[in-house]
């Protein structure tokens, strides 16, 4: 077992170093920047908004369901489009050739959504502690139990994106599988509009997934108590967030290993070449 | 003592036989070169070695060891050069291969301590220039020393290359040629390289294996096949406007004969040396066109 932690240690390592790998390269500044400014934008935008009855700005509501809807974006999408992508272009394999390497890839796969989840969050938090009023009012405690939020959110999510990477052919079918679903989600889980207001049937599909339940942690988090009065049930219903989160987190985690085994088996040399000849094909 | 023994080797995808009994044998420190043409299952027969394929049939043991039974601790002895792509684009080659490095840690034992120090594995593969560079900006040839690098980062006790000098110029060529020999001969690596290239196999392997429509077609030192090809010639000549082709040990004996017979009927004459290039399209020609050949066709006996 000795070699296995010293392989997740090199994983923690190696997770850091594509992190700073990412935060060093242009194109995925430039992304960092634009998606995040383009929220920030969204939220300032809102700030004097009131939602009617609850004594707070849209923006305040905004905040956190977005740090919710980003965590799951990452755990799931993020996890999913990297591994398909460092299989496509051989990094898998490559980690397959060195002793107790698959541990290293995916703890660095894991470590790196986490990272870049992190920085998300101080950056919201920090534009929204400037722009967004209420959000110096959270305090100590609201800031932990968003930690914390997060941090289950990514638990229940990071597998699944770990088994949606592994079973799609390609990064570009990864994309549609995985992103276009998600995104259907994000619209049904009040993340933008209450979910209060979205037809029964809409409320009752997004509350089996995690990403629901996940804005609905995070704004249990920073708001007031008097603002659960716009949720399902009038309230933050936070044993049942801990519930499904961590059914999925705990199904998720049964059921990665044994699809990244069977991924990881079937992966050789061969199949790389054939997937590099489809991918140039497309290029061209 | 014996680094690789197959017997037999085996592989079926649906109801074509890739490999059809497949034998070879490499001795601690030898250098093995498989030649064959693209398709004729060089790049399987490494994976089936390497752990990553499971064979169809046949006995296969790498360091005594069943490859489709090999643990962690016997991946740790292997040293595995693919056919790269774009992998670790943004990283650093200094920074990459120290962490590729330091997987091997553990398995560090008193006569060969891993991994080997960063700092000399550039040196060795002449990426001094490009330590610190990003991968993605390497030229074809230094991408390639990079997997090099990364293939012998563990100090291998077997080495497997796929295609190790695509892109390579003249010099890197030379270079790789010696880091092979160093490799084999101080570090007594075992090493199994695929290569097209004839003249390559030729200088840096103690054996040469073709490997054609499945089987080992032929098995023998370079020299052996060498001095066996260098005995055949082949000579063309016209004779009542006809053309005539004949292959012979003793072109001087045959052409002498052919005079005497024919005399000034003769034109257009003409006597080839086969080079060790006809040999290996013969006989992979051969092969393709369903002719049967023994399992092994040794070259006059092995050095």
């Amino acid at each position: 077992m000795n070699a296995v932690l010293h392989a997740t240690w090199l994983g923690v390592a190696r997770g850091r170093q594509a992190f700073l790998n990412g935060l060093s390269n242009p194109s995925d500044l430039t992304s960092i920047v634009v998606i995040n400014g383009s929220l920030l934008a969204m939220i300032i935008f809102r700030r004097d908004d009131p939602v009617p009855g609850l004594g707070v700005s849209m923006a305040l509501v905004t905040l956190p369901s977005l740090i919710g809807l980003l965590a799951g974006f990452g755990g799931i999408t993020g996890t999913a489009l990297s591994l398909a992508m460092e299989r496509e272009d051989g990094t898998l394999l490559r980690s397959k050739a060195v002793p107790h390497g698959m541990v290293g890839h995916l703890v660095g796969a894991v470590v790196l959504q986490l990272l870049n989840v992190a920085l998300i969050l101080v950056l919201l938090l920090v534009a929204g502690l400037f722009f967004v009023d209420g959000m110096t009012g959270i305090g100590v405690g609201g800031l932990l139990g968003l930690v914390g939020i997060v941090l289950l959110g990514m638990a229940a999510t990071l597998p699944w994106g770990a088994i949606a990477g592994s079973l799609t052919k390609s990064p570009a079918s990864t994309t549609g599988m995985v992103m276009l679903p998600f995104m259907g989600l994000a619209a049904i889980s009040g993340i933008f509009y209450p979910i209060s207001n979205m037809p029964a049937v809409l409320q009752g599909i997004a509350q089996v997934f995690p990403l629901y339940w996940l804005g609905l942690g995070s704004r249990a988090a920073v708001l007031p108590d008097a603002a659960a009065a716009a949720e399902i049930g009038e309230s933050w219903r936070l044993l049942e967030t801990l519930g499904v989160l961590g059914l999925w987190a705990v199904a998720g985690l049964i059921i990665a290993p044994r699809v990244l085994r069977r991924m990881a088996r079937r992966e050789s040399g061969a199949d790389m070449e054939a997937r590099k000849r489809r991918a140039l094909a497309r290029v061209r | 003592m014996t680094a690789i023994e197959v017997r037999g080797l085996r592989m079926r995808y649906g109801t074509k036989d890739v490999l059809d009994g497949v034998d070879l044998t490499a001795e601690r420190g030898e250098v093995l070169a498989l030649l064959g043409p693209n398709g004729a299952g060089k790049t399987t027969t490494v994976e089936v070695l390497e752990g990553f394929r499971i064979r169809s049939a046949g006995e296969v043991s790498v360091l005594g060891v069943d490859p489709a039974q090999g643990d962690e601790a016997w991946r740790a002895r292997l040293g595995v050069v693919l056919q790269s792509w774009r992998d670790h684009n943004r990283w650093r080659v200094r920074a990459l291969l120290h962490h590729i490095g330091r997987y091997y840690e553990p398995y560090a034992t008193a006569g060969r301590p891993r991994p080997l120090p960063t700092d000399e594995l550039i040196t060795l593969v002449g990426l001094e220039g490009q330590a610190e560079q990003r991968v993605a900006t390497l030229s074809g040839g230094q991408r390639r020393r990079l997997d090099v690098a990364i293939g012998i980062v563990g100090r291998p006790e077997v080495l497997f290359l796929d295609e190790p000098t695509v892109g390579f110029d003249p010099q890197a060529r030379r270079d790789f040629h010696y880091l092979i020999h160093r490799l084999s001969d101080l570090e007594d690596t075992t090493i199994l390289l695929t290569t097209h290239d004839l003249g390559e196999a030729e200088k840096v392997a103690d054996r040469v294996l073709i490997l054609s429509g499945g089987r080992i077609v032929a098995d023998g030192s370079a020299d052996a096949l060498a001095r066996q090809v260098e005995g055949e010639a082949e000579v063309r000549w016209s004779r009542d406007g006809e053309r005539f082709v004949h292959a012979t040990a003793d072109a001087t004996g045959f052409v002498r004969k052919l005079f005497a017979q024919y005399d000034t009927e003769i034109t257009d004459l003409e006597v080839r040396r086969t080079t060790l290039e006809d040999t290996y399209m013969a006989l992979v020609q051969r092969e393709e066109s369903g002719q049967t050949l023994p399992a092994v066709t040794p070259f006059g006996g092995a050095a």
